[in-house]
């Protein structure tokens, strides 16, 4: 639930880094994006081996089948096709009656087969869409493969090391392949779109999609073209990507880069560059004319699936409320300002704990400030019950909103009820004017110099006195503390 | 009582009534393949220590009364099934070394029935060929004529029954690999339904062709094995959960029935005048067993051969990708980058024919010409389905040679990758339809064994094996051991 990896936006939409290239605003950025993510499931795609965990030791879920031993056949994992119908479905793709999978042939010593399964001309879906604050990315299609193992090298570079060697816990775990039309048009719609997806699996239960993790690995298509004109550009396509901050990065340095060569009399060429998290810089990978022609053809060892239109259906009426969808209705119904909603929403677990909070009683505002300035950054998510009963003490001005926090803290680590903690600890607000007067004046009378200084007209003399009342009297409620200030100074 | 001339069916009445016990059949076979391998060649291993403790246990059940159909029987298994801690090299040195971690379905499930291994038989390496002559390691010999070859790509496990070196055996048959060399050792050899048997430990060839098939003594032996080891399988996803039925109506005989001869098959280019012969007797055979002989047509025959050495190759392409010197079998020790190493590796693991066609399925693939070849030959084989679906609308069975030649002579055919490709020309349509095929036995050409061979709707193992064994009964020909 940790948002550190959502910065705020480095520039604004639309507007490219002109620290390098000469008239950025005569360029347009057209972005794709590929993204591949883990589907929650139990096995791998494809034999029964467990989807391990990433610190597990080198080649200990694995099996004949995911090392490619001779002899031995692959058999569809329900559970991943599941997901990846469900993604489809929450994109408004179209899943067709007839599915199949296909052998993408090249060779590599991460590879055991010496192909991947993947699909490539009937994949399990097509045609859908994301909203994106309202702009509509259309998705070319969703798709079902098997991840690679992984090599480790003992050198710093390929070429220079002695020695290499493969693990292949990773090989033949699921991956959804989600490809988006080139409907992006800046670095922020991009990190935009990839956070959005993210939300978007994490509501329906798809997918953890933690980026850190390699469940949710995103690779930009860019290119550009002159603002006016149709024609597509040269494209490059960026890898290595491991969080949404180098997403960001990574496609604000290659626009520059693709600007700078076109405006400099060159020409963009089409590869595959890799994003290096060190030198912040995209690197040349793989060039175009040394791209491998993968000889796809049916999978002989899988039939064609044949989709049940009563399973989708089933699935379809199953799916959640869409984050868009209810970010949109978060707003109508409760008049939650965008930003909130979005930020609400943008965890499906924060946007249920705000609902059943309203719903026990708080008030809506208050509870989503709670929410978005208390509970997410804490990490720790309190019933709602508790939740609504802390947002209504302090709405209500028993408690003040510090004793809040406190009394919150208190209730997720013991479990006890906030009414009991509030009564132990005496935190109770005093609100009586004639109570709350007698602390006021008792701080007008120990700060001489302050009350010199409002009455001169300084205001904010004001916060120092009222400091000393939150110090003197804890309890005593800020909101009567300082008209009663006000008044007496006045 | 020579055991090693007898049949599954006769040894597992002696051995259920204890006059016979697993462990005397065992070393009375090992004993037979000391007395004639060094001739015939059938094996590349023997497994004399897993056969005593397969043997020892078939006993012990013998003795509880709790045998399993094939408990105590001698079992020789091709170079391309995978058997756990056996060596399993699919005749090839790439995966010289190499000991399979784990038992395929099909094997795993005999050995649940009670076969006894007696030891692991040479092929054309990864099955490609028609002649056991492209085994990487040696070619096997004819038991019937040890000059000649015994047909392939199955041949080891063809001559190892005919020479009485195991009761029965395992192939695996992609274009004709079992039925074609059951035929030139005078042998019978099914080929089931595309989906009938497991093909998990299989080391694929073409894995939309291939299938795991018994070469037997009988008819009713190869029902027996069939049967053990039929059936759905959850680590195949091509395997088929329809009813074992294999052995259905087994003794119904063909009265009533009608037989259909395709004319493209009878009058097939190249057939020998004995071969056709021998084919006409058997068909009155049928006809005196009350069979109704029908003519039928099948005219995308001539392209068949065409669409399979496009369709083959270019899933032997992907299938042998694998093999890279990576993981297990050969591996180039001498390169300094991984594309030499692959290059090494497979230049010197793999034999000339292997590397045709992974050439040649490479370049069917290839983009560009993907449309041309692939595409195609796919096209042809939904026609060539079409034409049996056809075809059996009017008969039940279809019958014809096996092979248009008896065995010919080693050596004579090595020359010539495409006259040995023509040695499948009337087996492959069963694999490219995914039809069930049995060959049986229908006398001699030349002195050499021909074969009948019956083909059956899909699913249809009960018609081609009633077929098979109503002109078993009717002709009096009896599967003999090569007197060797």
């Amino acid at each position: 639930m940790s948002n550190e990896d959502l910065d705020a936006p480095s520039g604004r939409s639309g507007h490219l880094p002109g620290e390098r290239g000469g008239h950025p605003s005569s360029w347009e950025v057209v972005i794709g994006m590929e993204v591949h993510v883990q589907p929650r499931t139990r096995t791998k795609m494809f034999c029964g081996c467990a989807v391990g965990q990433l610190g597990d030791p080198p080649n200990s879920n694995v099996c004949e089948i995911c090392t490619g031993m001779p002899g031995v056949l692959p058999v569809i994992n329900k559970a991943a096709v599941e997901a990846c119908l469900k993604t489809a479905l929450a994109l408004n793709c179209e899943i067709p009656r007839h599915t199949k999978f296909d052998r993408k042939n090249y060779m590599y010593p991460d590879l055991p087969k010496g192909y991947q399964i993947s699909q490539y001309d009937l994949p399990m879906s097509h045609d859908g869409v994301l909203e994106l604050d309202g702009r509509k990315v259309r998705i070319r299609r969703v798709h079902l493969e098997e991840d690679t193992g992984k090599l480790v090298h003992a050198g710093d570079k390929l070429h220079m090391a002695k020695e290499s060697f493969v693990d292949l816990n990773r090989a033949g775990i699921p991956l959804m392949e989600i490809v988006s039309e080139p409907d992006l048009r800046s670095a922020d719609e991009a990190r935009d779109y990839a956070v959005a997806l993210r939300t978007l699996l994490r509501t329906i239960g798809a997918s953890e999609a933690e980026m850190e993790k390699g469940q949710l690995r995103a690779e930009p298509n860019i290119s550009i073209r002159r603002i006016g004109t149709e024609e597509l550009g040269v494209k490059t396509e960026l890898k290595n990507i491991n969080s949404f901050r180098a997403l960001h990065r990574a496609i604000q340095f290659e626009v520059a880069r693709q600007v700078e060569v076109v405006e400099s009399g060159g020409t963009v060429v089409q590869e595959t560059r890799g994003w290096s998290e060190a030198e912040q810089r995209t690197f040349s990978q793989r060039s175009k004319e040394f791209a491998e022609d993968y000889r796809y053809f049916p999978e002989p060892d899988l039939p064609p699936l044949e989709l049940d239109p009563k399973w989708i259906e089933a699935l379809r009426i199953a799916l959640p409320e869409m984050p868009g969808v209810r970010r949109s209705r978060l707003i109508s119904e409760y008049g939650l300002p965008a930003a909130d909603a979005g930020l609400i929403t943008a965890d499906v677990m924060l946007a249920n704990l705000f609902e059943a909070a309203v719903k026990a009683g708080a008030q809506a505002r208050p509870a989503a400030n709670w929410v978005i300035g208390e509970v997410a950054p804490s990490g720790k998510l309190p019933s709602a019950e508790v939740l609504a009963d802390v947002v209504k003490m302090v709405s209500g001005g028993s408690i003040t909103r510090d004793q809040g926090r406190e009394v919150l803290t208190e209730s997720l680590s013991s479990g006890r009820a906030p009414a009991e903690i509030v009564a132990e600890r005496g935190f109770a607000q005093d609100s009586d004017e004639a109570s709350v007067k007698v602390i006021v004046e008792a701080v007008m009378v120990a700060n001489p110099r302050a009350v010199e200084d409002y009455r001169a007209g300084k205001k904010q003399a004001l916060g120092a006195l009222m400091a000393d009342v939150k110090k003197r009297a804890p309890q005593a409620n800020p909101k009567v503390a300082n008209s009663l200030l006000q008044k007496l100074l006045g | 009582m020579d055991t090693t001339h007898m049949t599954l069916a006769e040894l597992q009445r002696l051995l259920q009534a204890r006059e016979l016990s697993a462990k005397d059949l065992l070393s009375e076979h090992l004993m037979r393949i000391d007395n004639v391998d060094h001739d015939v060649k059938a094996f590349l291993r023997l497994t004399p220590d897993l056969a005593k403790e397969q043997a020892a246990t078939a006993d012990r059940a013998l003795k509880a009364g709790e045998a399993g159909p094939l408990a105590g029987i001698p079992l020789a298994v091709k170079d391309v099934l995978c058997v756990k801690g056996v060596e399993t090299t699919a005749g090839s040195q790439i995966l010289r070394g190499f000991k399979a971690p784990y038992t395929g379905t099909a094997v795993g499930r005999l050995f649940e029935a009670g076969a006894v291994m007696v030891g692991v038989t040479n092929c054309d390496e990864f099955a490609m060929g028609s002649s056991t002559e492209n085994s990487s390691y040696f070619p096997t010999h004819n038991p019937w004529a040890l000059d000649r070859v015994p047909g392939g790509s199955s041949g080891g496990s063809a001559s190892a029954v005919a020479a009485g070196e195991a009761v029965v055996s395992l192939g695996t048959d992609t274009g004709g690999s079992i039925r074609q060399p059951a035929a030139l050792c005078g042998v019978v050899g099914m080929k089931p339904t595309y989906g009938r048997v497991s093909r998990y430990g299989l080391i694929a060839f073409a894995s939309s062709l291939d299938q795991i098939g018994p070469f037997t003594r009988s008819v009713e032996d190869c029902a027996i094995v069939l049967e053990a080891m039929a059936g759905r399988d959850p680590l195949d996803a091509t395997s088929s959960d329809r009813p074992n039925d294999v052995r259905r109506d087994f003794d119904a005989g063909v009265k009533g029935m009608k037989l259909g001869v395709p004319r493209e098959y009878y009058d097939v280019d190249g057939i020998e005048p004995g071969v056709k012969a021998a084919i006409d007797k058997a068909l009155d055979v049928l006809r005196g067993a009350g069979a109704e002989i029908v003519d039928v047509t099948l005219p995308h025959t001539d392209y068949g051969l065409a669409a399979y050495y496009i369709l083959a190759p270019a899933e032997c392409s992907s299938n042998l990708a694998r093999f890279d010197g990576v993981k297990y079998g050969m591996s180039d020790q001498e390169a300094t980058n991984i594309t030499d190493a692959y290059m090494n590796s497979r230049r010197h693991g793999f034999g000339t024919e292997v590397r045709r066609r992974v050439m040649l399925g490479t370049y069917a693939l290839s983009s560009g010409y993907y449309d041309a070849y692939y595409l195609k030959a796919q096209k042809v084989r939904t026609l060539i389905k079409r034409d049996f679906d056809t075809a059996f609308e009017k008969c039940d069975a279809i019958v014809s040679a096996t092979s248009p030649t008896v065995a010919f002579p080693i050596g004579s055919k090595t020359k010539d990758p495409l006259a040995m490709y023509l040695c499948d020309v009337l087996t492959l349509g069963g694999n490219l339809a995914g039809l069930p095929g049995i060959s049986v036995p229908c006398g001699l050409s030349e002195g050499l064994p021909v074969g009948l061979q019956v083909l059956a709707p899909q699913w249809r193992e009960d018609v081609a094996l009633r077929v098979a064994r109503a002109y078993e009964v009717a002709s009096g020909v009896k599967v003999e051991v090569a007197p060797l």
